[in-house]
């Protein structure tokens, strides 16, 4: 979780970059990188982005602000997206985070003192036919009763510990 | 029940994802070949054209005039972009055709960048789809080694590279500009049009941006011919099958490839199995978040693009999310806008101030606390909202609005005059 980018994807980065005509085209799958390695984006991360692209930070900044999915704050090891859309909603949605919240002991946007876990609400998964529907980092789960969105959390929380 | 012939989804099995052999096995690739061995790139435009297919990820513009626009004779860098962001709620489809046979998408790109003589293509996919974007690059590896994607396609003389672009969220990266400026590194904002995409577009040079129903539809066109395409609709104007993904109160909630033109009580009652726990249908989207609400008045319409319109909504994406006799319309739309609201990129005050504003108006209504007062600016905002933003978001956040006002106004009366909401113990 520590290193921002390994020599590896730097290299590989470093090398993409000098052949692209365009090279902040690549600005998304740096910051996606970092954050893979790292759990979220901090300042450094976005200094890095910034030195490999050629920018200023600011130019990575307003990028890494606009997308939910790039975290400029420190996450869980498992940011938990709640779907808040229409039809998780008209299936019981609302119950699910209301159970999440209360299960793990967190609000919206906070995250559990073990470090584990992050609750975030989040617009339409593409998950319409399974719903109500979470996902996980990047693994969509649904359809979802209580009893299964603990048997999720469980096992993450064992496999943190294994 | 009558048995559709599957074009899109005729590789679909559970659990299962087709590639290369199983794909080449099925007939995949004859369209390419078709295409760069027997037709002039101005012939398969002319073909799609006279096929009357229209986009599939919302707009329904007719993708053949959409390319007719194109400049394929300008030198130098041209780009072929497809959106796979699909970030509409109740949409689905896309994901589910990526999910059983990324291929379809990749032959239908080739075919479109041979058409309008594009040199390099981008996949913009969003974050949710991670599977998807593991097959599609596969399918990109399986597709260049047996060169069909490359330089030199099938010894055709013409070239073409594809890549994907995985994004990070954000509902108006769907919007063709705003994703755009997302694929170049740029803060996703929309950009104003003109100039359109087709003149100046990716990196400032002439892109074509398609959604990918749209594309996988190109081969089976040049395989089966424009009237052969056209007859595939049950309406005289409509045209080919649709991915039909359905959500919310219904029994069963899957996609399906179904003709253009079926009935939306067909739809629901055949392939959703009804209403759920035996309630009766109140109302629906028919094709996504900004498509006004339909009611049991329209359980007969054919759904297509000219039919929905002629009823005060839109077909949109064939997301179809149905709602049953207990559910309250208000919630639904204040759902619906608080999504909406919460995507709006901020760049343009009716989105950034006015989607808010309609938010807040729809609690209060909702809570029982509404008036008459309420009402009117509901509608007041409505007005001045259309019409009157940067880019399409806000305009579809209205979608709903307009269908509540339409055919669920008593309902909202309702709320304001017993002071509490009516679907409530």
């Amino acid at each position: 979780m520590m290193e921002l980018l390994t020599a590896e994807q730097l290299d590989k980065f470093t090398v993409q970059v000098a052949g692209l005509e365009h090279p902040r085209e690549l600005i998304i799958d740096l910051l996606r990188s970092v954050q893979d390695n790292h759990g979220w984006v901090p300042d450094e991360g976005v200094a890095l982005v910034a030195k490999i692209l050629g920018l200023t930070p600011l130019e990575v900044e307003e990028v890494a602000t606009f997308y939910d999915k790039i975290f400029r704050q420190p996450v869980g090891r498992y940011p938990i997206h709640i779907c808040d859309s229409i039809c998780c909603w008209s299936r019981g949605g609302d119950a699910l985070a209301t159970h999440l919240r209360e299960h793990l002991g967190i609000d919206f946007g906070e995250t559990t003192a073990d470090g584990l876990f992050t609750l975030l609400p989040s617009c339409c998964l593409g998950a319409c036919g399974r719903a109500p529907a979470i996902m996980v980092g990047q693994n969509t789960y649904g359809p979802l009763t209580t009893d299964d969105a603990d048997r999720i959390v469980d096992a993450l929380r064992q496999e943190a510990q294994g | 029940m009558k048995q559709t012939e599957q074009l899109l989804f005729k590789n679909r099995r559970p659990g299962e994802t087709a590639f290369l052999k199983e794909y080449e096995g099925s007939g995949g690739y004859l369209g390419l070949k078709k295409a760069v061995r027997e037709m002039t790139p101005k012939e398969v435009c002319e073909l799609v054209k006279a096929s009357g297919l229209r986009g599939r990820g919302g707009a329904g513009f007719p993708t053949g005039v959409k390319w007719s626009f194109f400049p394929a004779e300008n030198p130098g860098p041209k780009y072929l972009v497809c959106n796979c962001d699909e970030m509409e709620p109740g949409t689905y489809k896309d994901g589910e055709l990526l999910k059983a046979d990324p291929h379809q998408l990749v032959e239908g790109m080739i075919i479109a960048a041979y058409a309008m003589q594009i040199d390099t293509g981008y996949i913009f996919i969003r974050y949710a789809y991670k599977e998807q974007f593991a097959y599609l690059e596969r399918a990109i590896v399986e597709a260049t080694e047996a060169g069909y994607l490359g330089k030199d396609i099938l010894g055709s003389g013409f070239g073409f590279e594809l890549h994907v672009h995985g994004s990070a969220g954000r509902y108006i990266l769907g919007e063709e500009t705003a994703l755009l400026n997302g694929l170049e590194g740029k803060r996703p904002n929309p950009r104003s049009k003109p100039p359109f995409p087709a003149v100046r577009g990716l990196f400032g040079r002439p892109t074509t941006v398609n959604n990918v129903e749209t594309l996988a539809n190109i081969q089976h066109i040049v395989n089966g011919g424009a009237v052969w395409f056209k007859d595939l609709a049950l309406t005289v104007e409509g045209a080919g099958t649709k991915l039909y993904g359905l959500s919310g109160h219904l029994e069963q909630t899957a996609c399906f490839e179904l003709p253009v033109g079926i009935s939306l009580r067909e739809l629901i009652d055949d392939y959703g199995g009804g209403v759920w726990q035996g309630r009766a249908f109140k109302s629906c989207l028919p094709g996504g978040a900004s498509t006004p609400f339909l009611t049991a008045d329209n359980l007969d319409v054919a759904l297509d693009y000219q039919t929905l319109e002629a009823v005060g909504s839109r077909f949109g994406t064939a997301g179809v999310t149905v709602f049953d006799d207990r559910t309250c319309m208000v919630a639904v739309t204040l759902n619906l806008i608080r999504f909406f609201a919460r995507e709006s990129c901020g760049w343009c005050t009716p989105c950034r101030d006015g989607l808010p504003l309609v938010v807040w108006l729809l609690e209060k209504i909702e809570r029982g606390q509404g008036t008459d007062d309420d009402l009117q600016m509901l509608k007041a905002q409505h007005r001045n909202i259309c019409g009157n933003s940067f880019c399409a978001l806000a305009e579809g956040a209205m979608g709903p609005v307009d269908g509540l006002l339409s055919n669920f106004e008593q309902e909202v009366v309702d709320h304001i005059q017993k002071g509490r909401c009516p679907f409530t113990a």
